[in-house]
């Protein structure tokens, strides 16, 4: 990372997964400053057909009888991106880097306009992907890695981020039992070859080892897509409730729940 | 070709764009924030002003990535000279003026090709205004800088933004090195301190190509 001369902006920056969690990845938004705000940022990760929607909603219900304001947030979309992407998707006319500025951008009008606001009036912000699976999509398209986390040092580090794992195998059966196979989740723009299968699962695998080689990068918490909802459900809340006890959060008004 | 608006430097590019093709060298023109991928995004955010300074740089950013593949490489491979009215520079000093990260949107633009030469017209801040008032253009809302909220009037709020532009680009000449013309002076002067300036260069690519063939 070369670092050019620089007023008065802040040098401690440091890039690729050393942002504290609730703090900018590395040199941020200058002029948004996001100090001492009261809400907190967690990340659901993974591949299609792990579940996070049913996870987030169960999560959200669970939250919500205890106090705490939640906003979701996902990924892709945002007003101002999302016919411009679907346009492009449609057209097949992006190429890897347009494909991931466009992404990019549509996060930074979110994190600006959602998450940021949402932090400061002390929400819960539960997010449906976040910028691993731009980071993991990137660099399955062999888009350096160093540029695409430099990019991306704009964001927040949330405070939990959860990576629903899954093997190749199950994650295949699960996304054709779901929605099928669509050009881009199968990968169709790397041109692998004809086959759609094929592709999907050359695809998909890239995906997991790209998941795989950020868990220790930037901490994830791992837990296993395999079983069942509600264990993994349980699991999430054990987890988050630790997290909230032993963080500052405004406390939930637990007084008046009705036991 | 760099120059905040009113710098003339379109005129110079149309000049120099003649010069080049009289002589029978390929000219491949392109224009900054032209590419149609991204129009769409760019005018619904204009039009709600609903773009912030972080995603103004973005969407600059991909509508560069859109030109620099298809219409910056491949002319550069066909042997054409391409001439880009405003280049990274402008996202430099623009986005930095807006308050964003400078290191940020350097390393943001590291995949672009770095330009063999690249020519600031220098003009300052009343020129400028002068010329624009004159030619009765009306200041649109980005380009005047009234999405900072530093004033309502226009006029006022360009003075101010393109300022703070102006300041970005002195700091970009000593840091890549760019070849400075004095757009204060008149139309012609400008054209022919800016064809020696190519010229030089031309001359210099015909050396190193006599030279690879004797070799």
């Amino acid at each position: 990372m070369s670092t050019n001369d620089s007023t008065s902006q802040p040098e401690d920056a440091e890039v690729g997964g050393n942002g504290r969690p609730g703090r900018y990845y590395s040199y941020g938004i200058p002029y948004l400053s996001i100090d001492d705000y009261p809400g907190k940022l967690i990340a659901i990760e993974g591949t299609d057909g792990v579940g996070r929607s049913t996870q987030i909603r169960l999560l959200r219900e669970w939250l919500e009888v205890q106090g705490y304001g939640v906003v979701e947030t996902g990924w892709t979309r945002s007003e101002l991106m999302q016919p411009t992407i679907d346009l492009a998707k449609a057209s097949n006319t992006l190429n890897k880097l347009t494909f991931v500025l466009l992404y990019a951008t549509d996060f930074a009008d979110r994190l600006e306009k959602e998450i940021i606001p949402a932090l400061k009036a002390g929400f819960i912000v539960l997010s449906d992907r976040y910028i691993f699976t731009a980071l993991a999509r990137a660099g399955v398209r062999g888009v350096d890695r160093a540029w695409i986390r430099s990019l991306y040092g704009f964001g927040i580090a949330p405070h939990l981020v959860f990576y629903l794992r899954i093997d190749e195998k199950s994650l295949i059966r699960r996304v054709l039992q779901s929605r099928g196979m669509d050009y881009w989740e199968s990968g169709m723009d790397l041109k692998l070859g004809d086959d759609i299968y094929e592709s999907f699962r050359v695809y998909q695998k890239a995906l997991l080892k790209e998941y795989t080689s950020m868990a220790d990068e930037f901490g994830f918490r791992v837990l296993d897509a395999r079983r069942k909802v509600e264990v993994i459900q349980d699991e999430l809340r054990r987890q988050i409730a630790a997290f909230l006890a032993e963080s500052d959060v405004p406390a939930a008004p637990m007084a008046v729940r009705a036991e | 070709m760099e120059g905040i608006d009113g710098s003339g430097k379109t005129t110079q590019l149309g000049l120099l764009a003649k010069w080049l093709s009289a002589a029978g060298h390929p000219v491949f023109m392109t224009e900054w924030n032209s590419s149609a991928l991204v129009k769409a995004a760019t005018k619904t955010g204009k039009k709600k002003n609903a773009l912030t300074p972080m995603t103004f740089s973005l969407l600059h950013a991909t509508d560069f990535a859109d030109r620099l593949l298809y219409n910056i490489i491949p002319p550069l491979k066909a042997g054409m000279i391409v001439l880009a009215d405003r280049y990274t520079y402008t996202a430099f000093a623009r986005d930095s003026a807006r308050g964003v990260d400078r290191r940020w949107v350097r390393e943001l633009y590291s995949f672009a090709v770095k330009p063999d030469i690249a020519v600031y017209f220098r003009v300052p801040i009343d020129v400028s205004v002068d010329r624009l008032l004159a030619r009765r253009v009306k200041l649109k809302f980005y380009e005047a800088g009234l999405d900072m909220g530093w004033s309502t009037n226009a006029v006022e709020s360009f003075r101010i933004f393109q300022g703070k532009v102006l300041d970005e680009y002195d700091r970009l000449v000593d840091e890549f090195d760019l070849s400075v013309v004095n757009a204060s002076s008149s139309i012609t002067e400008q054209q022919r301190v800016f064809r020696k300036l190519v010229s030089q260069h031309l001359e210099i690519e015909n050396v190193d190509e006599r030279l690879d063939e004797s070799a």
